[in-house]
């Protein structure tokens, strides 16, 4: 259980997240929407305690994790795995030592456990015959699924994925949404999913929540979504119709402006 | 004036920091896991990989020191004593300060660019997420093998530096090879080696810690990096400086 409440925070340019809240039940697909820079990733932060909030709590499984000193954090961070929207993978091991990194570094499995638990989940994403390559050797996509297998690999209670399918082909897209929807019926994990790919939100989501500007302004189902006439929701869903205004720009903050001169 | 309070207000915050970062890093050696292999790894890299650049520094700055002694000392005849002049100020001064900052290059500034390309990349974060302590793993391990090479090289320096003068001292100055060897041990006290060995320990720990605080706190992408490592290089280089300026104070004080 994840709760995430009234959590405010604030860099250097202003307020990044206002008073948000919402909470993710065990076992749920929670999918994150929003333009770019609304503040997506940095909820994904705050979740793992990387970052700490100027206010506000967050609760997983009863435990504020707020002012948690960083060894208290570890113990949270190993129930949990994130996937990096720019992967971060260890550039000085090679992909197999990346994706059995916690495994080795808990050193609880035999090592023929955690090579046939790293072969797993790197044949989940395709990738098990690049085993030995360096991250470096690697395309932008194929990072991002060794991210995925490095997340899957240690059988973590709690996923969080910022923009997993973001510059993966057709087919790579619709084998990470089959295996979130999996991992969802199967297994139980309990999962948030960052994104702005509409078609990936309406396939793995059991739950969403949109943000504009820091804010939060859905949260519902997909169907509510879908019905929603909320002016923001529009724009997102189907910006055709708002943006087809001659000299409409986009902002830096996922909204739109009408310049004239 | 708010401008300068704000920048004493940095300084102070800086210092604040680092010896946060220094007290984490030496708590880390007495706490599990220890990280073995990779410290032996950060050992062969220091270690060997300087090697080869320590031992042209000794070499030249034995040999010109011995060519500039003998003409300090020519008005006064002492020219065979070259060697005693040169054994002291290697083994108290020029070696491990030589060594120190040459370690500070090489070493330093590539430790404060790795882990600045680290933090850029949110790999730092992506240990942290694995529940990795990053400055265990990242810090300590470096720190441990500095604090063990440092010394070892800056023994190695001395030693080829003595050899350096003796060569131009044997076959530039003509000096008897016994009566050269003899000197320049007996002019050594054997406090000499002590505080010899002090001064290597205390700057592996300063191009160490400099390097490592530099690199984690690199901000604004690869231009951070390139700034992380001057600013490492830069700092440990004067701190070295500094530091051995105050410690050849305390030594002398304590005899
Ligand atoms: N370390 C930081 N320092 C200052 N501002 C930051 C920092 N990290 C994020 N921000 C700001 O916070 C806002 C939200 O950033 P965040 O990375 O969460 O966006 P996002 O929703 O993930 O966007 P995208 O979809 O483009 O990845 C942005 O306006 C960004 O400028
Ligand atoms: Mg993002």
């Amino acid at each position: 259980m994840i709760d995430f409440r009234h959590v405010s925070l604030r860099f250097d340019e202003g307020l990044v997240l206002t008073d948000m809240s919402f909470t993710v039940v065990p076992g749920e697909t929670l999918v994150i929407l929003g333009p770019s820079g609304c503040g997506k990733t940095t909820i994904l932060r705050l979740l793992l305690g990387l970052i700490h909030p100027e206010s506000g709590s967050i609760v997983i499984d009863g435990r504020d994790i707020v002012g948690l000193r960083e060894r208290e954090m570890g113990q949270v961070r190993r129930t949990m795995a994130l996937v990096f929207q720019g992967a971060a993978l260890f550039d000085s091991l090679t992909v197999r030592e990346n994706v059995g990194y916690r495994l080795w570094e808990e050193g609880l499995q035999t090592d023929e456990f955690i090579d046939q638990r790293v072969d797993e989940s790197l044949r989940f994403v395709g990738l098990h015959d690049v085993s030995e390559h360096m991250p470096a050797e690697l395309s932008g996509g194929m990072k991002k699924r060794v991210a995925i297998a490095r997340a899957l690999a240690s059988t973590p209670r709690v996923i969080l994925y910022d923009e997993p399918t973001a510059g993966l082909d057709p087919i790579n897209t619709h084998i990470i949404n089959e295996l979130i929807c999996r991992l969802h019926t199967k297994e139980a994990v309990t999962q948030v999913v960052v994104t702005h790919d509409i078609d990936t939100a309406y396939r793995v989501a059991n739950h969403l929540i949109m943000l504009h500007r820091g804010e939060k302004i859905f949260d519902g189902t997909v169907e509510e979504l879908k019905a929603s006439d909320d002016l923001h929701v529009r724009a997102f869903l189907s910006p055709g119709g708002v943006l087809s205004t001659p000299r409409c720009f986009p902002t830096k903050d996922g909204g739109y402006q009408v310049i004239d001169d | 004036m708010a401008r300068i309070e704000d920048r004493l207000k940095g300084y102070v915050f800086t210092v604040q920091e680092f010896a946060r970062l220094c007290a984490i890093a030496i708590a880390g050696i007495f706490r599990k896991p220890t990280y073995v292999q990779e410290t032996f790894y950060y050992m062969d890299q220091i270690g060997v990989g300087s090697l080869f650049i320590l031992i042209l520094t000794g070499l030249f700055t034995g040999m010109v020191l011995t060519l500039q002694g003998a003409i300090q000392l020519q008005p006064y005849g002492a020219v065979p004593y070259v060697s005693r002049l040169i054994s002291t100020s290697v083994v108290r001064e020029l070696g491990p300060v030589l060594a120190a900052l040459m370690i500070a290059g090489r070493v330093g500034s590539g430790i404060a660019s790795e882990l600045a390309s680290m933090q850029v990349t949110e790999q730092i974060d992506a240990l942290r997420a694995e529940g990795t302590d990053p400055i265990k793993k990242l810090v300590t391990t470096r720190l441990l093998a500095t604090l063990l090479m440092v010394p070892v090289l800056t023994v190695i320096t001395n030693g080829i530096a003595i050899f350096g003068g003796y060569v131009i001292a044997r076959f530039y100055l003509s000096i008897d090879s016994f009566f050269y060897w003899t000197w320049a041990f007996e002019a050594l006290r054997p406090m000499d080696l002590v505080y010899g060995l002090i001064k290597p320990v205390v700057f592996g720990f300063i191009i160490c810690m400099v390097g490592c605080y530099a690199g984690l706190n690199t901000e604004g992408g690869t231009v951070g990096v390139g700034r992380s490592k001057t600013q490492a290089m830069v700092t440990s280089s004067i701190l070295i400086l500094m530091s051995d300026f105050f410690m050849t104070k305390l030594f002398i004080f304590l005899g």
